[in-house]
Parts: C-alpha cells; structure tokens; sequence
C-alpha cells in the first residue's frame, strides 16, 4: 500500500467521526486516524486502558510515563478528561456509551463477522478489548489493507479464523475502497483515487453489490 | 485511634509467596506495573506460578522477566501481542495461555474482590470465548456464566500509599490495579511514595486500606518505569 493511498483510506475513516460521537479506535491502523479527525470536532476518544477524552500523542521528549492509550502511544489530557480503572473502561464499552469504533482485521467476512485476534499455532496476540469493542460499539468500522502482505483477499465470504465477533462489522475502509455490510450482502460504496471497480472486485473474496450509479471517489 | 502500620521490607514481602502460587499483577503497559516487586520474585525465583495480568508487558520487562526465568506455568490475560517471547512459549506449549476479553477479565477480578461468585454476560457469545461456560437465561436474555477470578497475592503498583495501605494512582497507571487489590487473600503494594495516615485525602483514595496487606516504598523509580523508547 503506498503511503499515498494509506492516508486516503486514514482521512476518508475520520470523516464518519461526527461532533458529539465517543469513539474508541483500535490498535494498529485505526489509531493513525486521529491525525485526520479536525482539532476544532467536539468529539471524546475513549482508550480502554481508562480515558475518557484522549488528548493529541506527546513526543518521547514530553512524554508523561503514566499516560499511554491502549496502543502504548504516549499521549496528552484534555480539558475535562478522565481517567479510571478497566473494570469502569469496559462498563462504558459494554453499557453501549460508544457511538463508533474502528477496528483492524486479519479477515473480515461479507455478512460483517470479524476475526482479528488469533491465527492459531502462528500468531496469537489476544483480543485485549475488541471482543467487546466488535460486539458492543453501535457503529464498527474496519480499517484494513484490502489484501495482505501476500495479495490475498482480506475481505471473505466466510472467516476462516476463530471470530472476535459475529455480524458486528457495517463497514469497511480499505486503500481501495468503502464497502458497506447490507442485508443483501457487501456493497461497494465508494472507490480510492486511480482504482477501477474490476480491481476492487478481483481483489476481494465475496461477491460485491455494485451501483448502477457512478461511486464517490476518496 | 491509630491505623496499622503495614509498611514491609521488599523482600520479606516477596518472600511469602510460594512455588506454584497464583499471582495477580497490575498494569496496562507499562505504566502501574509493579516491577519491583516482579523483580523481586525473579531474584527469589519462586516456580510453577500462575500469572493473571492484563498483557504480558514487552521483551525485557516485567513479565518477560518471569517467562525468560521459567516461572510461569499458567497465564492468565487479554493481550500477550507486544510480548514474542510468551506467543512463541504458548505456541510451543511451554506455558498455557488462558486468553479473557479484556473487560471481562477486569470484571471477574472485580467480582472476585466483591465477594460474589460470577456473573452473567454477553460478551463472546458465538465464539471460542464462551465455549465450556454454562449458557444461562436471564428474564428474555441468554448469557454465559462468568466466575469470579481470585488468586493467592497480588502485586499493585501505587503512585502513593499511606502506612495503612491506602492507595492513589496516577492516570492511567490505575488500569487493574485497583481490581487485582481486592481479589488475592494477600495483597502486596508498592508504593513511589509512603505517606503517614492521612497524607492521601479521604476523597482522594482509590484502593481502601482494608484491602491492602503489605506496603513497600519504592527506592528511587529505576529507568523501566520510565518512558519506553521504541
């Protein structure tokens, strides 16, 4: 993915951040989207490592060691922010006080199921919060590359890997384009500058509703 | 009428921990990780241990200390994905990995320290998370059971403990460390500063004394508490 066409698909996921939304943004890729979101959008980061009102990331320099998000970034408070402990974190994320969270994928499935914790016998992280991030947050996005390192779909019929979640996924941001998780199955919503609609859809794993309309271009 | 005076030396502490016992540690990250302490249990090299904690902290801290020396039969937690060495020992069967969603990891805790049994939720319903507990209906609703999760000690780190063991973190140092404090039979805080009674404000405390066993003051913090360079 060139760098170019990562902060696309970064800045086309921060315009669904709306003023007055408590967002959490997961680990990895979603957490880059913070550069995009407007410093003047009233909006409340959640990290589940206990802050309500994330303030922008601190340079080593002017690092406080007692104040990382979930992804180890050093980061800043707000006015107005709180922090508490894991148990209080997860009754916000749990109580459905989370209007939108972003989440990376290792697959993620045209009926909206997600798999982003384990390979088994390979690679095997954990889930931290996203269980309950996927299955509580009343908006989940995915942000992903839309293939892996080796070209293949991340985008599936059916996941092959053990679930985060099932049906939790009603979008998903990639560096080609916005697909949609609908009843009738995946659509195609938009398309990233430079990329046609035949390679959106030879690069993914599940059939694709594609409009008859001409589709927005991020 | 005066408060106990709990203060301990570091490795008396540390020393009533046994092999094989279960051991619940602070700490997201880096910050509210006891490592003193942790430190102390890799010097004194009690075996057999099982870990519950958030993370398995990075290569070269904390809990890697404890993996790298062997102590570690069983972890407990949520996210071991900074740390190579615990994928690599789960992966070759060395250790076993009980993974938890991370909130009902903190809930378990709470429960445990709360003196109730378990509780019944929703999370990871139709997954690997929720195979092997107990489905359970709740008016229209169904769930899993999820028991309360104790163990033997647990190590906290506090920003500031008074002698009777009352405690305040600093932002998100708090994380499970108020959690884990009420859920062991003996709980062991190390404190960056020891206050007298009364140097924290009533409205100020965070862990209550009474869950607090054993209080030991921090020499000056040593380089791993500080900010990670990556």
């Amino acid at each position: 993915m060139s760098l170019n066409a990562r902060e696309r698909m970064l800045r086309r996921a921060a315009r669904d951040i709306g003023a007055g939304m408590t967002v959490n943004l997961g680990i990895g890729l979603p957490t880059q989207v913070l550069k995009y979101v407007p410093a003047d959008l009233a909006v409340c980061l959640h990290s589940e490592n206990g802050i309500a009102g994330v303030g922008p990331v601190r340079d080593r320099a002017n690092a406080d060691r007692n104040l990382i998000d979930a992804g180890g970034a050093y980061v800043s408070p707000l006015p107005g922010t709180a922090y508490f402990d894991s148990a209080v974190s997860f009754a916000i994320v749990r109580g459905g006080r989370l209007d939108l969270t972003f989440l990376g994928a290792f697959e993620v499935a045209a009926n909206g199921d997600l798999a982003n914790w384990i390979i088994p016998g390979r690679l095997t992280p954990g889930a931290g919060g996203a269980i309950e991030l996927a299955q509580k947050a009343r908006k989940v996005a995915v942000i992903t590359t839309h293939t892996d390192k080796h070209g293949a779909p991340k985008i599936v019929v059916r996941c092959t890997l053990p679930l985060t979640a099932p049906g939790c996924v009603q979008r998903i941001f990639t560096d080609m384009a916005v697909c949609d998780v609908t009843p009738e199955g995946l659509r195609l919503s938009e398309l990233a500058e430079g990329v046609t609609v035949a390679q959106v859809i030879a690069a993914t794993g599940a059939p694709l509703i594609v409009p008859q309309t001409p589709l927005p271009r991020f | 009428m005066p408060l106990l005076d709990k203060t301990c030396d570091m490795a008396e502490a540390i020393a009533r921990i046994p092999d094989g016992a279960r051991i619940m540690l602070g700490g997201f990250g880096v910050p509210g990780t006891p490592f003193c302490l942790i430190r102390e249990l890799v010097r004194q090299g009690q075996k057999g241990l099982t870990i519950i904690k958030n993370d398995a902290n990075e290569t070269g801290m904390g809990v890697d200390w404890l993996l790298e020396n062997g102590q570690v039969a069983r972890l407990i937690t949520s996210h071991i994905g900074l740390n190579p060495r615990a994928m690599q020992m789960m992966n070759d069967g060395r250790i076993s990995v009980e993974f938890v969603p991370q909130g009902i990891l903190a809930e378990r805790i709470r429960c445990a320290g709360a003196g109730m049994l378990g509780f019944v939720s929703d999370i990871g319903v139709g997954t690997l998370m929720a195979e092997g507990k107990p489905e359970v209906r709740v008016g229209d609703r169904s769930g899993i059971l999820e028991t309360a999760l104790g163990a033997d000690f647990a190590l906290v780190h506090a920003a500031d403990a008074d002698t009777f063991g009352n405690l305040r973190y600093a932002a998100t140092a708090c994380n499970f460390n108020p959690l884990i404090a009420m859920a062991a039979k003996t709980t062991i805080a190390e404190a960056e500063t020891v206050l007298a009674p009364g140097g924290i404000a009533p409205d100020d405390v965070h862990t209550p004394g009474p869950f607090v066993d054993l209080v030991v003051a921090l020499p000056e913090l040593s380089e791993v508490y500080g900010v990670v360079e990556r």
